[in-house]
């Protein structure tokens, strides 16, 4: 933490709050990413977490604070700004979401084709796909549909297609979750890799004690809409409050 | 007092929905004329519009006209009136059952298949995940969609009218002894601009219904399996009540232009 405070976060949450209806879901959510750092966001059941993650990306928008991204506010910023900017992050989704009328090919295709120009070092986009499938261990499956893959090749395939643009950022929604313990150990793994090999700094949002505890660098408590603890997996697991040590019971 | 309460919400939710899907129509129209044009998703999904309802609407207009003539024979035969046969079916098929038929039929099979796919899309995130990856989800899916139906519809409807009058001229080969060649001369002697033009117009007008309530209903489907049903499910009743509200308006509209 204390050798983050001289660097500039690449992602900045300010007193995000927000509601629906009478449910209020952020109180005023702060959070500060930096560069090549894990941050792991660890909450109960909607406590919120993938609210928050959302309003990063501009899929909602929050009804005030701010959201800074290497600089550039996300909730005033038009269309197509936000579409530039989104080439910037990566976000895997808690279910995947791969595009199951298409070819694993074609999922990892889809993003490229209106920001390959934004890809550094871009070469052709068969060598993007191969190079992400690659990276994810899964060229032998690049002409099967999604509906042919198990959840650990689904989640691996969607993390290829989170990396296509090679984002800076990357945003995890539960990675782990609906997975049987040994193939969450390989997400885990895999997205230390990944994070080494592309240089990311990753949003990570879990249950998953063990995940929290193999792959943060920093980790916040986020209860009832507000930043309730935060710190390393080591301070926070053997916090002396008991709202706190509750999360890591496994 | 509960009862006032629940046709009051009814009522409200009634017209929030069709507040709603004027501005969905609304964003329809300002997304189709702006750049990027998905052209490549646009002539796939025409391929699935066009292509994949060729053979219903085939049999739907080859039976339609088959049993229109076998059912009139009989009432113009009392009134020695066979000889009107050919003018009378081609004219009602091509002015009315015909585009209405196929409109009801590519409803069901087009409009609850728009409705499954999008809400099965949402349900599973995958429209947000197109757009947390830099694409316009609603100018990829919704724009094309509409588009699609809204030009095949049409020409899915010339189909089964042709269709049709080719079954209606079986059967008066076979009971009336009338000739292809002839029938098919009494049905293009009695065939106007004036029928054939506002006929046509109008199935385009059926196919946005189609293809908007299709992708509206898909587009704000509720969270769950249960919501991709209903979505389905509100696609086809919902199209099918447009079918006949557009109808109705265009006949309204061509008996102030076209009667003479």
């Amino acid at each position: 933490m204390n050798s983050q405070e001289n660097k500039k976060p690449v992602l900045q949450l300010k007193d995000i709050k927000k509601s629906f209806g009478d449910n209020h879901v952020l109180k005023g959510f702060n959070l500060e990413l930096y560069e090549g750092e894990n941050l792991v966001i660890m909450g109960k059941s909607g406590s919120g977490k993938s609210v928050m993650v959302k309003c990063i990306v501009g899929l909602i928008q929050p009804d005030s604070g701010s959201i800074t991204i290497k600089d550039q506010d996300v909730i005033s910023m038009g269309q197509e700004e936000l579409d530039f900017l989104r080439t910037e992050i990566g976000y895997l989704f808690q279910g995947s979401a791969l595009y199951d009328s298409m070819t694993v090919r074609e999922n990892l295709e889809f993003p490229l084709r209106r920001h390959k120009d934004k890809v550094e070092n871009f070469q052709s986009t068969e060598a993007s796909v191969t190079e992400a499938l690659e990276s994810v261990g899964l060229l032998h499956a690049i002409d099967l549909m999604p509906s042919e893959l198990s959840g650990g090749m689904q989640r691996r395939v969607a993390l290829a297609r989170a990396l296509i643009l090679k984002p800076k950022i990357i945003m995890y929604d539960e990675p782990t979750t609906g997975l049987d313990p040994i193939t969450a150990y390989e997400i885990i793994q895999l997205m230390r890799t990944i994070q080494k090999q592309y240089n990311t700094s990753s949003l990570i949002i879990t249950h998953d004690v063990d995940c929290a505890r193999v792959i943060s660098n920093r980790m916040i408590l986020l209860v009832d809409g507000i930043n309730y603890a935060e710190g390393t997996f080591e301070e926070l697991s053997n916090s002396s409050d008991p709202q706190t040590r509750a999360f890591f019971k496994n | 007092m509960n009862k006032s309460n629940t046709i009051l919400a009814r009522t409200k939710s009634f017209f929030a929905e069709i507040g709603d899907m004027t501005y969905f129509a609304g964003r329809f129209f300002r997304e189709v004329f702006s750049r990027p044009f998905e052209v490549r998703e646009l002539m796939r999904q025409c391929y699935n519009v066009g292509n994949r309802s060729l053979l219903l609407v085939i049999v739907t207009g080859f039976i339609l006209g088959l049993v229109f003539t076998l059912q009139s024979r009989p009432t113009l035969m009392q009134f020695g009136a066979e000889s009107w046969m050919a003018s009378m079916v081609s004219l009602s098929i091509v002015r009315e059952i015909g585009p209405v038929i196929i409109a009801l039929i590519c409803a069901g099979r087009i409009g609850s298949g728009i409705g499954a796919e999008l809400g099965s899309m949402k349900v599973t995130e995958q429209i947000d995940a197109m757009e947390v990856s830099g694409t316009n989800p609603f100018k990829y899916l919704v724009v094309t969609r509409i588009l699609a139906v809204t030009l095949m519809l049409p020409l899915l409807v010339i189909l089964g009218d042709a269709v049709a009058l080719v079954g209606s001229a079986i059967v008066e080969n076979l009971k009336g002894d009338v000739s292809f060649t002839l029938y098919f001369n009494q049905t293009f002697d009695a065939l106007k601009f004036s029928d054939v033009f506002p006929a046509t117009v109008k199935t385009f007008f059926f196919g946005f219904a189609i293809g908007l309530v299709g992708t509206y209903k898909g587009y704000h489907c509720a969270k769950g399996t249960v919501g991709v049903g209903e979505a389905s499910n509100a696609a086809v009743v919902y199209a099918s009540m447009l079918v006949f509200v557009v109808d109705f308006i265009a006949v309204f509209v061509t008996d102030i232009f076209f009667t003479v």
